[in-house]
């Protein structure tokens, strides 16, 4: 009686999991044959896949790279696969690439883009990466002032002078906040930098320029193009429009009415408008908006335009950021009896800006993408370029190539951007999944 | 709730108080931004004055009522080159929303899909709809469309191919549409019986004619689903109060397809087909290449993010909804209707109508292939021929900025209807 029993007393030994559902055969079964119709989804896949490949491999990679112009591509493929359809003339790309990257910018002064291109990786870097020395950030405040200068030369002195009116403005707010008051150094400060740069800027660059001369070849903004211009104006729409939205996005939440009206007529004009529009405006009435006889630089009114609209998709992301945060945290600031600009810094700001880094990433894609449209305003982006890459009698014809090389640049770095949004994501999430 | 207002000692009002005193603050930072942006504004308007002064150009729109000169190839109205510019840019503005119309349509039914599918629990599927997804986001719009048009221009046969006995390209369903590298040659609804055509507006800009006959069959299709409505209410009633439900499915597919079948036929409705005559198609409906290529690329530049906005959607709604679905004896089908996908529309919605938004403002991008659109008449041609640069990119903008704001309002108008009533 005792040796019998109902209930197994040890263990079984553990078994194998089936052939058919475990390693690689398993994963099959799991997720391309479950059932019929899946089955039928999986074949037409790798049909379509067989498709498109048998399609695009030989263009890649069956193709003419030395060639002079498309006609001898054209030549060189029938000789050596009986067509001319289906293979790509790389050629095109190894004479132009340099163009489709600098524009007309002088070959011997490529360094200068170059250069300018690695300084903006070292001047982001801190901002994007915790593991990065704090030094660097030394060189993310004088960014602002190196890129003009290396991109379009001259003296050095100008923008030396130019970041002085900051550092002005600086002393002044610290010397006069403990008699004045923040809000009243504020304003003096401010008054002081603009003063700087109306009348102080110019003979002192013009003495120091005398004294020591440190400059570079000043350049035209018409050699200006290709993939540089493109990052140039996205560069340059990103740096301002971020600190801009910030202020139209507290302007537009602000208890103020008129600045508030202000704000949210800014918002919904520049967001209801194409950019095309707002290009032509730069491009026609710009001009026509200021004093008589004042005529800057194309690229430069460009550069304003994109801002302006980057700074509206901007703000609009942001606000949806502090509508997002709960009441608690602004009583929470107030409670401990910081001012409104110091519970923004302090509690809302970090917060709110890290809610909305998904749709600050995306706008900051969109903006990049968006450049593009400078083409249609004559500028020479790459885009631009192609137009008068085929005007060339060598290249009359040929589009894929121009095509596919630029969409391949813009694919790397936007999907770039938007790798790095979904690690700073992970890198920023302080609750618990 | 208790407060304390620090009550002044000095009842005396000092110049100082504007600054230091949250009581007057807001005030003066009010009056200061009111006035620094009319200063702001003055001073442009009255450069603008100045500049516009010594070009000898002074505000004024009558050029809208010379002739335009121009040929708009494109085109829903009838329209010559005699016409005004003001007649070029309302026809441009329909092209505008023809496009945006199509687009939106277009990119809504794809975009679901690739969006459904990246969720497909079949790996190689999700795969290839990820690669879509990520390869159209990432590239500029402006290259899918001068892409698209390169392939329409360059790879698709010439109408003489078409000719011979042994052609190298032929038409396509039935015989019908033919798709050559000068676009898409489609069929056209034609009616030998016709009832003519209302002339709207006389002979303005804005002249149009109305189809009596579509008029004809819009309204008795609208009176069969009405009547189809009144059936199945009836059937409703009679179900709730006997338990038996009638059969309806008859009567409704009666009701929806014989009056409009009888209307086509008394009107006489065949279709015209277009056909090789010449060195081109003759008859139908002809899709120029610019349309076609703006069309699919900013359909499929815009599916993309609808792709993703549905598939965030359908993620957002918590696995428990669908378990507790299931667990009430739901089929799959029915969990995804009833359940899953009347509170991920809440979620899809407000930014899927902002994509559409995008997708109108896109449009703009005509003008670098040559359609016709809003951009490409008043802000183009217009623009160029007449020289009137403020008054053109003025009224284009506000003319955007009019079909951005109806959207929105749209917009808010669903927000509002659909918001949670919370308690």
């Amino acid at each position: 009686m005792s040796e019998m029993s109902f209930v197994r007393s040890d263990m079984l030994p553990e078994q194998a999991p089936p052939p058919a559902s475990a390693g690689p055969v398993g994963w099959l079964r799991e997720n391309l044959f479950s059932n019929w119709q899946n089955t039928v989804l999986t074949v037409v896949s790798v049909a379509f896949i067989y498709y498109i490949l048998a399609g695009l491999f030989p263009w890649i990679f069956q193709s003419v790279w030395v060639a002079d112009s498309l006609s001898e591509c054209r030549e060189i493929m029938k000789a050596a696969w009986g067509s001319t359809h289906g293979h790509a003339c790389w050629s095109v790309i190894r004479e132009r690439w340099l163009q489709l990257l600098f524009g007309f910018y002088p070959s011997e002064l490529y360094w200068r883009p170059i250069l300018a291109f690695i300084l903006l990786l070292l001047a982001v870097a801190p901002v994007l990466f915790p593991e990065v020395p704090k030094r660097l950030f030394y060189l993310t405040a004088a960014y602002p002032f190196l890129l003009p200068w290396l991109m379009w030369g001259g003296t050095i002195w100008v923008f030396a002078a130019v970041a002085a009116g900051f550092a002005v403005g600086w002393i002044a707010y610290r010397l006069l906040e403990p008699k004045a008051g923040s809000l009243g150094a504020f304003i003096s400060a401010v008054l002081l930098s603009i003063i700087w740069w109306l009348y102080i800027v110019d003979p002192v660059s013009d003495v120091l320029q005398g004294v020591i001369p440190i400059g570079l070849t000043a350049l035209e903004s018409r050699v200006f193009g290709g993939f540089m211009l493109s990052i140039l104006i996205g560069v340059v729409a990103i740096g301002c429009s971020l600190p801009l939205g910030i202020c139209l996005a507290l302007g537009r939440q602000s208890d103020l009415l008129v600045v508030k009206a202000l704000c949210v007529g800014f918002i919904e004009f520049i967001r209801g408008v194409p950019l095309i529009t707002l290009l032509f405006v730069a491009s026609t009435l710009l001009n026509i908006f200021l004093p008589p006889g004042t005529d800057f630089d194309i690229i430069l009114r460009v550069m304003i335009m994109v801002t302006l609209f980057a700074a509206a998709y901007m703000a609009e992301v942001i606000r949806g950021g502090l509508a997002a945060l709960p009441t608690g945290q602004y009583e929470g600031a107030d409670s401990l009896g910081l001012d409104y600009w110091q519970s923004q810094r302090l509690v809302i700001m970090p917060q709110a800006l890290k809610i909305s880094i998904p749709g600050i990433v995306s706008t900051f894609i969109g903006i990049f993408k968006d450049t593009t449209l400078v083409s249609i305003i004559a500028l020479l982006d790459p885009i631009g370029l192609t137009n008068s890459i085929r005007a060339d009698t060598a290249w009359n014809g040929i589009y894929w190539e121009l095509f596919a090389f630029i969409a391949l640049l813009f694919f790397i770095f936007c999907f770039g951007m938007s790798r790095y949004s979904m690690y700073l994501e992970r890198r920023l999430r302080t609750d618990h999944h | 709730m208790t407060t304390f207002i620090d009550s002044p000692k000095d009842p005396t009002f000092r110049l100082s108080m504007l600054i230091y005193d949250t009581r007057y603050r807001s005030l003066t930072i009010q009056c200061v931004a009111l006035i620094g942006f009319m200063l702001i504004a003055g001073w442009l308007v009255n450069n603008t004055l100045v500049n516009l002064q010594t070009l000898g150009k002074p505000v004024d729109f009558d050029f809208f009522r010379d002739p335009a000169s121009y040929d708009i190839n494109q085109r829903l109205l009838e329209y010559t080159s005699r016409d005004t510019h003001l007649r070029a840019s309302f026809l441009g503005l329909l092209n505008t929303l023809l496009v945006a119309v199509l687009g939106c349509v277009t990119a809504t039914v794809v975009g679901v899909l690739v969006g459904v599918l990246r969720l497909s629990r079949n790996w190689l599927v999700a795969r290839i709809m990820t690669v879509y997804v990520e390869m159209f986001r990432n590239v500029p719009v402006l290259l899918w469309i001068l892409l698209a048009l390169a392939i329409l221009i360059e790879s698709l046969p010439r109408p003489a191919d078409f000719r011979g006995d042994d052609p190298a390209a032929s038409m396509i369903v039935f015989e019908s549409v033919a798709i050559t590298n000068r676009g898409a040659y489609i069929p056209e609804a034609l009616f030998s019986r016709s009832l003519g055509d209302v002339h709207l507006f006389g002979d303005s800009s804005v002249r149009f004619d109305v189809s009596l006959d579509l008029l004809l069959i819009l309204a008795v299709f609208l009176a069969s689903v009405y009547a189809v409505r009144w059936n199945l209410n009836r059937a409703k009633l009679i179900q709730e109060r006997t338990g038996d439900r009638p059969v309806t499915w008859h009567v409704t597919t009666g009701l929806l397809v014989v009056p409009t079948l009888a209307v086509l036929m008394a009107l006489g409705f065949h279709l015209g087909y277009p056909e090789l005559k010449g060195f081109n198609f003759r008859g139908g409906t002809h899709l120029r290449n610019s349309l076609i290529a703006l069309w699919l690329s900013l359909s499929l530049y815009t599916a993309a993010f609808i792709a993703e906005i549905v598939r965030g959607g359908i993620l957002a709604i918590s696995k428990g909804q669908a378990e507790a679905a299931g667990a009430l004896g739901l089929r799959p089908n029915r969990i995804m209707s009833l359940v899953i996908l009347p509170q991920a529309l809440r979620v899809i919605i407000p930014p899927l109508i902002s994509q559409f938004l995008n997708l109108t403002k896109n449009s703009s991008l005509a003008i670098a292939v040559g359609y016709m659109d809003l951009t490409g008449t008043l802000g183009g041609i217009t623009l160029n021929q007449t020289g009137r640069e403020l008054e053109c990119v003025l009224l284009l903008m506000l003319v955007y900025l009019s079909i951005s704001l109806c959207i929105s309002a749209v917009m808010n108008w669903y927000n509002k209807s659909v918001k949670l009533v919370e308690r």
